[in-house]
């Protein structure tokens, strides 16, 4: 039942993710409630998703971005 | 001559992302944004003389952004006098006058302000990932904003998933940082 503060870090991630398993989860609340700075970061870590959540981030694709990068070669040679 | 250069070759994979989210945010449009984007770039190319240097490569090309986003507006807008006002009301008898009260702003309403600030927090996260190293960068935005598996992350740039959560872990931490040096 006893984990790391590394293992916890790294379950808190993943749960951010949706990506910790329930047991995981059960283990990272027990660490929490003994260690602070562990406590800590999952509370600014879970911040960090919502806000990212509340932006509406948007990115273009990687294709998108090697397309436009040829385009610009192109036209730095055209000049 | 100011203290900063361009840098043409750096620009798609320093800044369309940022300049990318900057445009979706202003017209709404992924297909209009992107092609600004890409007609930022080429604008700042040809006027890469005028560039004195006294502001930074992404502010600078953050004008002519603008600029090309006011562009566009003008642009849709000439276009068979689209700029009239129209007001659909309806043709049911029941709610006959039931359009003035609906014309009246809520004063509860805050979304204004929820759609301002939202966008303001996107470009300060952009910001923040701009300063991440470059691989740290991509697994996250991979991961946060496309919200790609693990697996299929891990398959496109060839690391193993322990790699990968330690990036994460890495690019969270200085985000975390980040955010709260320049958002709070």
């Amino acid at each position: 039942m006893k984990i790391s503060c590394k293992e916890a870090a790294n379950i808190c991630d993943k749960s951010q993710y949706k990506e910790a398993g329930f047991w995981d989860i059960v283990k990272l609340r027990v660490h929490i409630l003994f260690c602070k700075v562990c406590k800590g970061y999952s509370k600014t870590n879970t911040e960090l998703t919502s806000l990212c959540d509340r932006a509406g981030l948007t990115m273009l694709s990687e294709d998108d971005k090697k397309k436009m990068e040829r385009d610009l070669k192109d036209k730095e040679l055209q000049k | 001559m100011g203290k900063h250069k361009l840098q043409p070759d750096n620009w798609v994979s320093h800044y369309a992302d940022y300049l990318f989210n900057y445009a979706v945010s202003r017209v709404s449009d992924a297909e209009i944004a992107k092609d600004l984007v890409q007609e930022t770039f080429f604008a700042g190319l040809n006027s890469a003389k005028n560039y004195k240097g006294d502001a930074a490569e992404r502010t600078w090309l953050i004008s002519i952004l603008k600029r090309k986003v006011v562009d566009h507006y003008r642009k849709i807008n000439s276009k068979k006098g689209k700029a009239e006002v129209r007001m659909n009301y309806k043709s049911d008898p029941d709610s006959e006058g039931d359009w003035l009260e609906e014309q009246v702003a809520d004063p509860f309403s805050k979304d204004g302000d929820y759609v301002l600030e939202n966008e303001e927090l996107g470009l300060a996260i952009q910001d923040c990932i701009t300063k991440l190293p470059q691989k740290q960068a991509l697994v996250f935005k991979l991961k946060t904003i496309q919200g790609m598996s693990t697996e299929d992350v891990c398959n496109e740039l060839s690391i193993n998933p322990s790699n990968l959560w330690v990036m994460i872990h890495r690019a969270r931490v200085t985000l975390m940082g980040c955010l709260n040096d320049n958002w709070f």
